[in-house]
């Protein structure tokens, strides 16, 4: 217990970091997320050809991948930032296709008649979507879009692999440092997790429950 | 295709004119755009201390690709991924089966602790789970990918089992007992065989995430794929080979994982076909997005 208390100033360095990623990464995910789902529903098939393609070849590449290509293979093509930044590039395009794939889910999941009443009162495929089965659909999104946020939650550890001093890194190092107390100081790292999962789990299963009867 | 969308009008020859020329221009727009970024990666490059490096599609960077020695490497990396990921699987599947009896007992003194253990499961890195085995029970790293992989994605098969269960109707169970069945029989024999296989689109989904996470054995030190190519090919062959490594790890990942998720699309549409018994193509979607709740019945089909 004591490595941890001593150590709390470490903890909480790594843990902004892991705030930081999880911030930055799922704000890009969710605005390139929503571009890639309403190109994937649009009447363009060359826009809809892109986002599936897209879609699935991101989400079939391993985040370890990604993130060594943002690392080690960028940097040497003329991309040289902070890793950090990188880290956030890598986060964000592979969390996109998750987000992506909910929303349409979503918008598949709003009743065939919602849309066709729309149609048949005039409005344009810009208007139904925005006006009529997008405001649906966010409901029956949320709860799987909280779903993929834990789940980048718990990929920015693996930033840490990458030069990014998050929480897991700073586990490790106390860890090497403190080889008498390897649970403890493990068992912290993962109660930090917890603190932001466990809230965002419950807020998910409230919503929906809450949001299931409304219709 | 576009005709079959409720979201917009059934194109009239002017509304297909304009969505085929959008069509061409996003097309060029994008082939621009790749083009471009492959003529700028194609530029030869400076590199540290001077050394000019041919660019990236130059014939001197993709000379290893005909050395078998090469390939051979290749192929025990991937096996190594696959051993992994086999091993995993049994693993998670045994587990979840076990999670799942565990968190439906109807003692509380076992529902209560294993609904801790598996939310505790459920709500930690895989990662930090690789290394707490790694490091507490200094396990070697092949055992620390596998317990890790097996215990995390034991926990989420667990509970989509749960959830299966949870949605049968109670008239089963209901009936299982009242035939003489003990509940654990009734258990076994009735509900799990249901749904196992109403869930089975998520289960094989969470097994396409779990051979994606066996490459968080590059950072744990198993030489899977990626430590095969990325780490001791890239630092045998120099980094001027590290762009082809990567496009060559890339490849081999999407065949593997385009391959067990078309699998997993094509046992959804059996599996839905067998519970409509009969040949009803009226739900798409079911188990799309890994870790997707089953939840909002696909009833507009908007592509």
């Amino acid at each position: 217990m004591n490595v941890i208390i001593d150590n709390l100033d470490r903890y909480f360095s790594g843990f902004v970091l892991t705030l930081q990623l999880f911030v930055v990464a799922g704000i890009a995910a969710l605005i390139i997320g929503t571009v890639v789902a309403i190109m994937r529903i649009s009447p363009v098939g060359a826009l809809r050809t892109f986002a599936t393609v897209y879609t699935e070849v991101v989400r079939n590449t391993p985040l370890t991948l990604i993130l060594f290509f943002f690392a080690f293979v960028a940097p040497q093509l003329g991309l040289g930032l902070d890793y950090k930044f990188l880290a956030m590039i890598g986060l964000s395009l592979y969390t996109s296709p998750f987000v992506a794939e909910a929303l349409r889910s979503g918008v598949n999941g709003v009743p065939i008649g919602q849309a066709e009443a729309a149609r048949s009162i005039g409005l344009g495929f810009g208007q139904t979507v925005t006006q009529v089965v997008l405001p649906q659909a966010v409901r029956m999104t949320i709860p799987p879009l909280i779903n993929v946020m834990i789940a980048l939650v718990k990929n920015t550890s693996v930033a840490g692999g990458f030069f990014v001093a998050e929480l897991v890194t700073i586990g490790k190092e106390l860890a090497n440092a403190n080889g008498n107390a390897v649970i403890p100081v493990l068992l912290g790292v993962a109660t930090f997790y917890l603190l932001i999962t466990i809230p965002l789990g419950i807020l998910a299963g409230y919503l929906e429950k809450k949001w299931a009867v409304s219709r | 295709m576009s005709g079959s969308s409720v979201l917009f009008d059934a194109p009239g020859p002017k509304a297909r004119r304009r969505s085929r020329i959008t069509s061409v221009i996003v097309t060029l727009v994008v082939i621009g755009g790749l083009a471009a970024i492959g003529i700028v990666l194609g530029q030869p490059r400076e590199a540290a201390g001077g050394i000019t490096l041919p660019g990236v599609w130059d014939a001197s960077r993709w000379d290893v690709v005909t050395n078998p020695a090469l390939w051979s490497q290749i192929g025990g990396g991937v096996l190594n991924t696959l051993k992994a990921a086999l091993v995993a699987a049994a693993l998670a599947l045994v587990l979840g089966v076990v999670f799942a009896l565990l968190r439906t007992a109807r003692t509380r003194w076992v529902r209560v602790p294993a609904t801790i253990v598996l939310e505790f499961l459920r709500g930690m890195p895989v990662l930090l789970m690789m290394l707490f085995i790694l490091l507490a029970f200094s396990s070697g790293s092949y055992l620390a990918v596998v317990l890790g992989l097996g215990l995390y994605n034991g926990a989420i098969i667990g509970e989509a089992l749960r959830a299966g269960i949870a949605s049968l109707p109670k008239g089963q169970r209901e009936a299982g007992l009242s035939i003489g069945l003990t509940p654990f029989a009734t258990r076994m024999r009735i509900e799990f065989p249901q749904a196992f296989r109403q869930m089975l689109p998520i289960v094989v989904a969470q097994l396409v995430v779990l051979l994606k996470d066996t490459s968080l054995g590059f950072i744990v030190g198993y030489p899977e794929l990626i430590r095969t190519t990325m780490n001791n090919l890239g630092s045998a062959l120099g980094n001027k080979y590290l762009f082809t490594l990567f496009i060559i790890t890339l490849v081999i990942y999407l065949v593997m994982n385009l391959l067990l998720s078309a699998f997993a699309r094509w046992l959804a549409r059996r599996s839905d076909r067998a519970q409509r018994g009969g040949a009803e193509p009226e739900k798409p979607g079911g188990g799309d997005a890994p870790g997707a709740e089953p939840g909002p019945a696909a009833a507009v089909q908007a592509r």
